[in-house]
């Protein structure tokens, strides 16, 4: 039969029962591989529940770096009798089944093409432990204990990680370390030889970190000056508010007062959430709210009238599947169109599309001063897989000259010099108008906020002309924030070529291992990594120059091509939807079987190299 | 941020208050209501509490959700920044704007389509909040710009102007406001002055969630016969529990009552509240008699109005949420951003 044999480059996927105390036990397995220089891509699969339903941790181990979801699995840890059927099916050919084999199966439940490896945990936790708690969290350990013989992670890198995760807590710690060492000398005696995955110690991490998109985007709030967050729970974006929360006790608070320098408000509903947010950007406050797809359809109406009436507000949205409970817990880039024309009248919002917990970090910071310049609302669009899966990425930088960008902001000293205000007067030619904060001046710089019916000196004003004025201003502004956001990412390849893909967000990780390996067969394809909407000139340069385009994405509706088709008027034609969307990440294969497919209609021919590289 | 007035030219007959302005300095726009509506005698009540309050009117701001109510704030403190908001939102608004900059005196006026129907769920938590503000909803039991349909605090029974009887049992919005821990209650009636203006100066003073009921007649669709909320229904079956004065200052009082009939209201800013009671049994600060108490009148079919309740311990949100003295929009970089050696240490951790 055959065999996988694998080092630093397989698929581990753990089958465990929600709230069994697994999630810490498969996190300390994730990170004794980056202890060891080799990068890993964990990623959560769970239920929309606390306790009692199946979740998984599926484990990338990849020398190379590829943090997208690889697809297949190559070793099943199978501690959830419930989910026992689906998961053996799983495993690729030639793979492994890891699991507890205190009660003897029938053979009818195994498969004839993998290998399985049996380990009788619950005897080893009963004979070990009295206490039933114990005997459950301790099995988890024991199973990482016995993967690491198994596979020859070197076991000082785990204790290592026990010791940090228990600093402090020696009563803790030992009973952990000894779990941990028991379960390893029994593979080591008893297991040995039996799993081809092997692990080796490589130099391929730096200085990289592990972290989530939701705790980044919040680290960023906090470092971008957002001193005011409403929100309203709701999966996958509560552990930003959460972590938001947590950084400013942390960081915030004022050490000679013991006060805090942060006001977070648990709302009621997304209305009341996105309207505290536009309330304390209108009073000058940098403020954020943190929700998923069903709050964005809440916030509707508070959003156009943020647009109209031109107030920086901060908008992040971690994208999921569907309405309701059971998709939500699956992940999405389904809200584009949603934030991107958000509201009633004509309305266009900024969008920014971090790919990585690194960027959700660097553009929370920057949405907080977009919205400020451009005094509008302004969405960072992640998603549950960046979102709360950790990922491995660059770690975070802050240069300590950085100001706030407050944008436009007349002062008291300006008005009393008899600088002219006009709340929605452009000035300066940019759209942009002059804001000025309440309680400024006695008698200078005071007006009505009110979203349309008004001039260019916030009079009210039911005039057509009015209007039509102050929507081409908007639009002004809309196009001055083309060269504000971040810039898209372009690579090319090693040859001019007329076929180009567009792609965003999380799908950056499989497109950056896809197109290795489409190099890699001389396929010439260029690529475009859209970071923000509007586009800017180099997104229209970019579509121009390529007969074909494919846009790739995580939705139904192709919803970034539409914006695409609608916002640079192109030929539909040429812009070739590739659409992943059941809720599982994109991978590389998918997006490489889909390309290969099309360029294969297109009849385009691989060209072949001349030497290899 | 406060910015000194230079000295005005008055007119030299216009008394200035002690922060040297004139009651003109507190108007606004010329009112598009129409003629008689209750709604700008409000108004006028607002600019003439600001005024003896000595409040400077830039450190008021006015905030507001959509209706005719919702369009007064443009039509008093011409100097004080306004937001017009969006239908039954302004607590939520209030409430972000009082986080951002906890030095201005927030004043949210609704009416009662605004904050009974579509906005309830917003006033419920505005006021459990404790939001530092003062909160007037303009009662006309209809909803005045989208001409004249019923509004949820219809009184049931009464008539509308085409003769359509309610059947919907009434929200009262002062009991409400009660039971959702609002720590300064009172209902006025905008034919009244001398009873609003006090109050609404009582209710700016107060440091927590002040909210004012005021039945404020719609001459247009509420103002007929059949009408609960008519001037003249308010009129015959308004019973005042007492009458509020109000003074900024500890040494203002000049005015002498009979003993047993009066009590004083200290408060934390050295202002000083005297209420002279009307009904002798009367304690504002019961507020579990002072909810039965407003039901019996409902029951029989008339309107209770003066101060109704007041908490003289009241925090705010602030308070709750421990936030810094310094208002938050002031903070910058320095105050707010930990700085690159903290961002190395947390980057250290997730290795
Ligand atoms: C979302 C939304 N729905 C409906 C309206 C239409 N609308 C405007 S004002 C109003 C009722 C206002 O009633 P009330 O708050 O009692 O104010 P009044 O005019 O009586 O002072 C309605 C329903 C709106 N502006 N927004
Ligand atoms: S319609 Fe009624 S509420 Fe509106 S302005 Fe006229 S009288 Fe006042
Ligand atoms: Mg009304």
């Amino acid at each position: 039969m055959k065999k996988i044999e694998a080092v630093n480059d397989f698929v581990v996927k753990f089958a465990n029962v929600n709230g069994s105390g697994s999630a810490s036990a498969n996190e300390l397995f994730a990170k004794s591989f980056i202890r060891m220089g080799i990068p890993v891509s964990p990623r959560n699969i769970f239920p929309s529940n606390i306790q009692g339903l199946p979740t998984w941790y599926e484990v990338r181990v990849t020398e190379k770096g590829y943090l997208g979801r690889r697809g297949g699995v190559d070793l099943m840890v199978a501690m959830n009798p419930q989910t026992w059927t689906a998961d053996v099916k799983e495993i690729e050919p030639g793979g492994y089944l890891f699991y507890d084999n205190t009660k003897p199966m029938p053979q009818s439940r195994f498969r004839e093409d993998i290998h399985v490896i049996g380990i009788p945990l619950t005897e080893i936790c009963n004979s070990t432990y009295t206490d039933a708690r114990e005997r459950q969290l301790f099995k988890n350990i024991i199973y990482v204990g016995a993967l690491a013989a198994l596979m020859d992670i070197e076991p000082e890198a785990i204790t290592e990680l026990i010791g940090e995760q228990y600093k402090g807590k020696e009563k803790l710690l030992k009973p952990n370390v000894n779990a941990f060492q028991m379960g390893y000398n029994y593979a080591q005696e008893k297991l040995d030889g039996q799993l081809g995955l092997k692990v080796r110690r490589a130099d391929n991490v730096g200085n990289k970190i592990l972290v989530d998109g939701n705790s980044a985007a919040a680290l960023g709030c906090v470092y971008g000056g957002a001193s005011v967050c409403a929100w309203y729970p709701i999966t996958p974006s509560s552990s930003l508010a959460e972590s938001f929360q947590k950084y400013c006790q942390r960081l915030r608070v004022d050490k000679e007062s013991g006060r805090n320098k942060f006001a977070i408000v648990q709302a009621e509903d997304e209305l009341a959430s996105i309207g505290m947010v536009t309330g304390a950007g209108w009073n000058g406050a940098r403020a954020f709210t943190a929700t998923s797809g069903p709050g964005i359809s809440l916030m509707q109406e508070f959003i156009g009238l943020a647009y109209f009436a031109e107030i920086p507000v901060t908008i992040i949205d971690v994208q999921r599947g569907g309405p309701s409970t059971g998709m939500p817990t699956r992940t999405q880039q389904s809200d584009v169109l949603l934030c991107a024309y958000a509201s009633h009248g004509d309305t266009k919002h900024v969008l920014l599309f971090p790919e990585d917990p690194n960027e959700c970090f660097e553009f929370a910071a920057t949405s907080l001063d977009l919205a400020n310049r451009l005094q509008t609302p302004v969405f960072l669009m992640t998603d549950l897989d960046i979102g709360m899966n950790t990922r491995l990425c660059e770690p975070f930088r802050w240069d300590d000259s950085r100001e706030y960008d407050r944008g436009k902001v007349m002062t008291a000293e300006e008005l009393e010099a008899g600088k002219d205000f006009g709340r929605y007067l452009d000035v300066d030619g940019d759209g942009i108008p002059y804001r000025t904060l309440p309680g400024t001046h006695p008698t200078k710089g005071s007006y009505f906020t009110r979203g349309t019916t008004k001039d260019r000196y916030a009079r009210y004003s039911e005039q057509g002309t009015d209007y039509v004025d102050n929507m081409r201003r908007l639009l002004r502004k809309f196009e001055s924030a083309k060269e504000m956001v971040p810039q898209p990412v372009v690579r090319r390849a090693k040859q001019k070529t007329k076929i180009g893909a567009v792609y965003y967000g999380s799908t950056s990780p499989s497109m950056t291992e896809a197109m290795d390996v489409l190099d890699e067969q001389g396929v010439m394809l260029d690529t475009i990594r859209i970071r923000a909407f509007p586009f800017s000139e180099a997104i229209v340069e970019f579509v121009s120059e390529h007969d074909q385009v494919f846009v790739i994405e995580q939705n139904r509706d192709a919803q970034l091509r539409s914006l695409l088709v609608n916002e640079l008027n192109v030929d539909p034609a040429k812009m070739m939807p590739v659409l992943h969307y059941d809720g599982t990440p994109i991978t590389a294969r998918f997006i490489l079987a889909e390309i290969s497919e099309r360029m294969r209609l297109l009849n385009v021919q691989p060209i072949k190299k001349g030497k290899a590289a | 941020m406060t910015y000194l007035a230079k000295p005005r030219l008055h007119h030299p007959t216009l008394p200035v208050n002690k922060v040297g302005y004139t009651r003109r300095d507190y108007e606004g726009k010329v009112s598009t209501l129409c003629a008689g509506c209750g709604h700008d005698s409000i108004s006028a009540a607002i600019i003439q509490a600001c005024w003896e309050l000595n409040i400077e009117p830039h450190r008021v701001a006015k905030l507001s959700g959509i209706g005719c109510s919702s369009k007064t704030p443009d039509y008093f403190l011409g100097n004080s920044h306004g937001f017009n908001s969006v239908h039954g939102r302004m607590p939520s608004v209030a409430t972000g704007a009082n986080l951002a900059n906890r030095d201005l005196v927030y004043l949210g006026v609704s009416g009662d389509g605004d904050s009974a129907s579509i906005g309830i769920g917003q006033f419920a938590h505005v006021m459990r909040r404790g939001v530092n503000m003062t909160y007037i909803v303009e009662n006309n039991g209809v909803y005045g710009l989208t001409k004249g349909q019923f509004s949820a605090t219809a009184d049931q029974g009464s008539k509308s102007k085409r003769g359509v009887v309610n059947s919907d049992s009434p929200i009262d919005m002062a009991s409400l406001a009660l039971l959702l821990g609002a720590t300064f209650v009172a209902r006025s009636f905008s034919g009244d002055k001398q009873q609003l203006v006090p109050l609404i100066m009582a209710a700016i003073a107060h440091p927590g969630a002040s909210f004012i009921d005021v039945i404020s007649p719609c001459v247009a669709f509420n103002n007929h016969p059949g009408s609960t909320k008519s001037y003249d229904y308010v009129r015959d079956h308004n019973d005042a529990v007492n009458r509020l004065d109000f003074w900024p200052s500890r040494d203002a009082i000049t005015v002498d009552y009979a003993q047993g009939d009066v009590i004083d209201v200290p408060q934390h800013d050295g202002s000083i509240m005297r209420l002279r009671k009307t009904h002798p049994e009367y304690d504002p600060t019961d507020r579990l008699k002072a909810m039965d108490m407003i039901g019996q009148h409902q029951a029989k079919g008339e309107v209770l109005t003066g101060l109704l309740y007041l908490n003289p311990d009241a925090e705010d949100l602030h308070a709750h949420l421990n936030t810094v003295n310094v208002s938050l929009n002031q903070l910058t970089a320095r105050e707010l951003c930990p700085g690159s050696d903290v961002l190395e240490k947390i980057n250290a951790s997730l290795r």
